[in-house]
């Protein structure tokens, strides 16, 4: 299968890989998808507690090119956004953008899960 | 040959091997000016193709030392196991309606088998242990008055163990089953001997062993005689066994090929066992790396290995310069992981993290070195990227976490 040039560049050269301190109470953490199924995606956002803006955002995925891409693709988008802005996202968005092939939406569908993961958890942490 | 490396180098000689230059070379004249058919038998075009294609059938023959009249020609392997199983089951549906085969078999006896199926058969699907290799006591406690068949591969073409065809055949002489073994992957790397071996009906294919594709044979025992219903008819070429004009140059080719894995099995092994230990020397202290499959019954040709936590297709899209397969779901167009690894007994997400790394004939040290450090850069890469290496990292067991299916 070909890859568009898009996700190759993301797989060899993925943004914002890594985890955020454990604990910190600014971070919303979203861990989607099973091992079992080949892709598990774990994405991290980093929010400004006052202006409830989106600084920052990691990432790790266990998955295919197009996993890792869309989760990839869905840190460098994130930041900037509002919660509820990012929460929004769609998974078109993100397989149009990356060119994915129809095998690969679930790819997409993955990251979009991942992000109203983690703007949940933030929020969750939040309310109390 | 020419030496120049080619990438991505080829390390999937499981799925199809290159054509052996001397295959090639031996092919063209019968495409070229001697282009009979051997079913020809007015003139002197048919007599002199006739005559490649009997020497081919000696090659053969040869090879498995069989009678050059038990080989009947097909299109390949796919082809002889679907003529063997529902041939023969079909001939002796009167004694019984109960088949037996393996769940790591290939498609193209499982699919066979499901249609039987559908037919109105009964069939056993066997698990293997832990090893891929079939468990004996299964088998035989398996077997019914009103088994007729029994099918079990040489080699597997995942894993690349070895069943053990003399035992299993003994059982199937004792018990009158007919007993089927397709030997696509084990021609020109295991010792094949019908006289000694008690198989009653066997699969080749050429192109998994330096010969073309699209050609393939069917070994069917003569003493003691078993039959066989068609299932190509138009002709009665063959013994009336498999109908079509016959592909010369494609039965030379596969005859050439078959004459040189006589010629270099004992060199051929040699070579691949030693590169197949160099392979696994350089792979096997990568942490949390398994084997898959039985490492003493196994060819020197196969090495199939999970990289826990890494998922395969990432791999395999980072280690561009290598020519390999995984038992990985999103390399097919399935959402299934490989079902040969998930019958070992392997979680889904070893199974989703293998490679397979099949080498041969034109391999060479450079590439086994090449292809070791590539691998080992790219697991430590997609390893940092890996949700489920830092939970290993951080001591969590990832088998107590709920997971959500989706």
């Amino acid at each position: 299968m070909a890859y568009s040039d898009k996700v190759v560049d993301h797989y060899e050269n993925p943004r914002n890989v890594g985890s955020f301190e454990k604990g910190d109470e600014s971070v919303g953490t979203g861990m989607v998808g099973a091992p079992a199924c080949g892709d598990v995606m774990k994405l991290q956002i980093k929010v400004n507690p006052r202006t409830g803006v989106i600084e920052d955002a990691r990432f790790k995925t266990y998955g295919c090119g197009s996993a890792i891409a869309s989760s990839s693709l869905v840190t460098e988008w994130v930041k900037g956004k509002t919660l509820d802005q990012a929460a929004s996202l769609k998974n078109s968005q993100i397989a149009e953008e990356l060119a994915l092939p129809p095998v690969k939406i679930h790819c997409s569908i993955l990251a979009e899960d991942a992000i109203k993961a983690a703007v949940e958890d933030y929020k969750k942490k939040h309310t109390h | 040959m020419d030496m120049t490396p080619h990438f991505p180098i080829y390390m999937d000689y499981g799925a199809t091997t290159p054509v052996d230059p001397r295959v090639v070379d031996a092919m063209i004249p019968w495409l070229r000016e001697h282009f009979g058919n051997p079913a020809s038998r007015s003139h002197a075009w048919g007599w002199e193709a006739e005559a490649a294609v009997e020497k081919a059938r000696e090659q053969v023959a040869d090879l498995i030392n069989a009678d050059p009249r038990e080989i009947i020609w097909t299109s390949g392997a796919t082809e002889s196991d679907n003529l063997a199983i529902k041939g023969a089951a079909n001939f002796y549906k009167t004694r019984g309606k109960h088949l037996i085969t393996v769940k790591t078999e290939h498609k193209a006896v499982l699919d066979p088998m499901r249609e039987l199926e559908r037919q109105g058969f009964e069939v056993s699907y066997l698990d293997v242990k832990e090893d891929g290799l079939l468990d004996f006591e299964l088998l035989k406690s398996t077997i019914r008055p009103d088994t007729i068949l029994i099918s079990v591969m040489f080699v597997n073409n995942e894993i690349g163990v070895v069943q053990d065809i003399p035992a299993i055949g003994a059982l199937c002489r004792e018990k009158g089953i007919i007993f089927h073994v397709d030997a696509a992957q084990a021609t020109g790397k295991v010792e094949i001997d019908v006289k000694k071996l008690p198989v009653d009906l066997m699969s080749l294919a050429s192109h998994k062993t330096y010969g073309p594709k699209g050609i393939g044979a069917l070994y069917v025992c003569r003493k003691p005689r078993v039959r066989l219903e068609a299932q190509m008819h138009g002709g009665g070429h063959e013994r009336g066994m498999r109908s079509g004009t016959l592909p010369t140059h494609q039965i030379v080719g596969m005859g050439e090929a078959f004459r040189i894995a006589k010629a270099e099995m004992a060199q051929d092994n040699a070579k691949a066992r030693a590169l197949q230990q160099r392979l696994l020397n350089g792979l096997k202290d990568i942490e949390q790396v398994f084997i898959n499959g039985n490492l003493e019954h196994r060819v020197a040709q196969n090495l199939n290995i999970s990289f826990n936590y890494v998922e395969g297709e990432s791999l395999i899209m980072g280690i561009k310069g290598l020519a390999v397969s995984s038992g990985s779901a999103c390399t097919s167009a399935s959402l299934e992981p490989s079902y040969v690894l998930r019958a070992l007994g392997r979680s889904d997400e070893l199974a989703h993290s293998s490679l397979r790394m099949t080498i041969g004939r034109f391999t060479t040290e450079e590439e086994i070195d090449f292809a070791v450090s590539t691998i080992k850069q790219n697991v430590a890469r997609l390893r940092e990227l890996s949700p489920l290496w830092e939970m290993y990292q951080d001591g969590i067991d990832i088998s107590t976490i709920q997971w959500s299916a989706h």
